[in-house]
């Protein structure tokens, strides 16, 4: 069975016109696993019973008839990032710490795609706790680019792009706190979206930022995201950040092209900082976009270069809040020194079970936040926030929505940047302000840089002013029918 | 620039244990990291008002109801520690 570019759209086809059985494919995708996963480490675990199971019951529901007619998901595979709550399935967070964690509940999101009948592969993945743009930060090692095994795939959710591009799976899960799904879907040449803040539930999802943490998908199309998104959107009791706003049918007006709209370039996402190679394809993006009548205006976002700072004074602050809750008494791995009393024990367990990236932060938010820095810190970063979405708010009223480059540069080499903690950090500079901001963002595959030794995709964002996935959609369609970047599937080797 | 002993301090403050090389490279890397995010001094944030929250939704309130969980063992199967009277039992807190 060819597993390449299998999409949602065409999954369900093939399934209802019964080509192939839900089991069939299941199996297909296992076998290819199994060949190519220990290549890419993507996979951290896999779920084969499961998802047969899983998948006997789809395959009834095309034989019974009983498939819902709007339901494209039914027996369509899928991962998650090992961030998402799986209930009896380890989730460990890709930390030392959470090595043996089995939860007894899933998270919304997963209730949700399993009651519509995806199939879960495995899980994926991932920077620890979510905090990394490479995905090294990992107890389980870290994933390889499907375009060149030597580079990173990105990070913190690079097993999910890698998963996606290698067509290991038909879509996948991440977060988004900082370019977390943006960023390797860029690197590994599929589509991510970062949805608007509290689109999607966080229920059963480990938290990092709490104000800036979102959900969102993984997939070969703009149009599969949409079909994703449809499922996973919408109000949460467990969730009190998610709105009881109305979800649209984000199919309705997919189709309805550009040539109203008003795209604005931001000269703050062009500047040197940025590759020449990746300007170059991004502008040809645009330009793509003025040829089907979209009108192109340049436009400022002053408070960019900022936003990295404000990103790491209140992300760590959140995260160092967050992650008290791991000390191995109701959940986590025992530590080796257990030590004579309860502090010994805290001390061992955090100290054994946190990896290097993730003591930096816990330090670093613990700092900002105590006695005497709250404010020159923490409350200095907040105040900054404000800017930057008074940016967006200038900026949404000029135009419909904002093209920028992904990240400054394509994937980069394993190791390069490891020990460079801020190198590491300015892979997220032009992603981290659309979550500051709360705003939505769908990055799409745009082209490929060459250079002596590499040829690896690029991808472009496409930003719009919250809850506005709609005009996303409409917008990265348009752009994959008038082109096939989004196509083309790497040889691994 | 954060000393050894601050970071030793911060490190206690956040129940981590570090060895000598880690407070070592750690002090370098966090003291980097902070005067990275100095560059926010440059802003004048005098009238800014903070936020936290992005999407304006204020004070989410529900009723007080209690909902039981329907999988109470598999809670306490989750701890590493000797579960007594579905109590875990940790190291002794008081001297």
């Amino acid at each position: 069975m060819d597993l390449s570019f299998l999409t949602i759209k065409k999954t369900h086809e093939y399934l209802k016109a019964r080509k192939f059985s839900a089991k069939e494919l299941v199996k297909a995708y296992f076998e290819k696993i199994k060949k190519i996963n220990h290549k890419l480490n993507a996979y951290v675990l896999v779920c084969e019973e499961k998802a047969l199971s899983a998948a006997e019951n789809a395959d009834k529901k095309f034989t019974d008839g009983t498939v819902d007619e709007k339901n494209l998901l039914t027996g369509i595979p899928y991962a998650l990032k090992d961030i998402f709550n799986t209930k009896n399935i380890r989730t460990t967070c890709c930390s030392k710490i959470l090595e043996n964690f089995i939860p007894p509940y899933d998270a919304t999101v997963v209730s949700k795609l399993n009651n519509a009948g995806a199939l879960l592969l495995g899980k994926t993945n991932m920077d620890e706790f979510a905090c990394g743009g490479s995905n090294e930060h990992s107890c389980f090692g870290p994933v390889k680019n499907p375009w060149d095994l030597s580079r990173v795939s990105g990070g913190s959710s690079g097993g999910s792009a890698a998963a996606v591009s290698a067509d290991l799976c038909v879509f996948a899960l991440g977060t988004d706190t900082g370019g977390s799904i943006r960023e390797p879907a860029s690197f590994c040449g599929c589509v991510g979206l970062k949805v608007t803040y509290g689109r999607v539930s966080r229920s059963g999802v480990t938290a990092f930022a709490s104000s800036w943490d979102t959900i969102g998908p993984f997939a070969k199309t703009v149009e599969d995201a949409a079909i994703i998104l449809q499922t996973i959107a919408g109000r949460d009791e467990k969730d009190s950040t998610t709105p009881d706003k109305n979800i649209p049918n984000y199919l309705e007006n997919i189709d309805d092209g550009v040539s109203n709209l008003k795209i604005g370039i931001p000269k703050e996402y062009f500047s040197e900082g940025i590759e020449a190679g990746v300007r170059n394809i991004v502008m040809n993006g645009v330009k793509e976009y003025e040829k089907m009548g979209a009108k192109i205006v340049e436009i400022s976002l002053p408070m960019t270069k900022y936003a990295v700072a404000a990103y790491y004074i209140a992300t760590p602050a959140e995260l160092s809040a967050n992650l008290a809750r791991f000390d191995s008494i109701r959940y986590g791995r025992k530590p080796l020194k257990e030590g004579k009393d309860l502090f010994d024990y805290y001390l061992n367990s955090r100290g054994e079970g946190f990896g290097d990236e993730i003591k930096r932060r816990i330090m670093i938010g613990t700092y900002v936040l105590s006695a005497g820095y709250y404010d020159a810190y923490y409350k200095k970063a907040q105040k900054v926030r404000t800017l930057i979405i008074k940016d967006f708010e200038e900026a949404f009223k000029k135009v419909d929505v904002i093209i920028a480059p992904v990240a400054p540069f394509p994937a980069f080499k394993i190791g390069e940047k490891l020990d460079d903690p801020i190198s590491m950090y300015l892979a997220d500079s032009l992603t981290i302000p659309i979550n500051a901001a709360g705003v939505p963002a769908i990055s799409i595959p745009a082209g490929f840089m060459k250079g002596d030794d590499f040829d690896l995709p690029v991808g472009m964002q496409i930003i719009g002013p919250q809850f506005s996935e709609d005009l996303l959609f409409q917008v990265g369609h348009a752009y994959q029918k008038a082109t096939d970047w989004h196509t083309r599937r790497p040889n691994i080797v | 620039m954060l000393s050894e002993e601050q970071v030793k301090h911060i490190a206690k403050l956040a129940r981590i244990s570090l060895t000598e090389a880690e407070v070592k490279k750690f002090s370098a890397q966090l003291s980097g990291i902070l005067d990275y995010v100095a560059i926010l001094n440059e802003i004048d944030t005098q009238n800014v008002e903070p936020t936290s929250q992005v999407t304006g939704l204020e004070n989410v309130m529900r009723e007080d109801e209690i909902k039981e969980f329907s999988d109470k063992e598999g809670l306490l199967r989750c701890s590493p520690l000797e579960i007594k009277n579905n109590q875990i039992k940790v190291k002794s807190v008081i001297k």
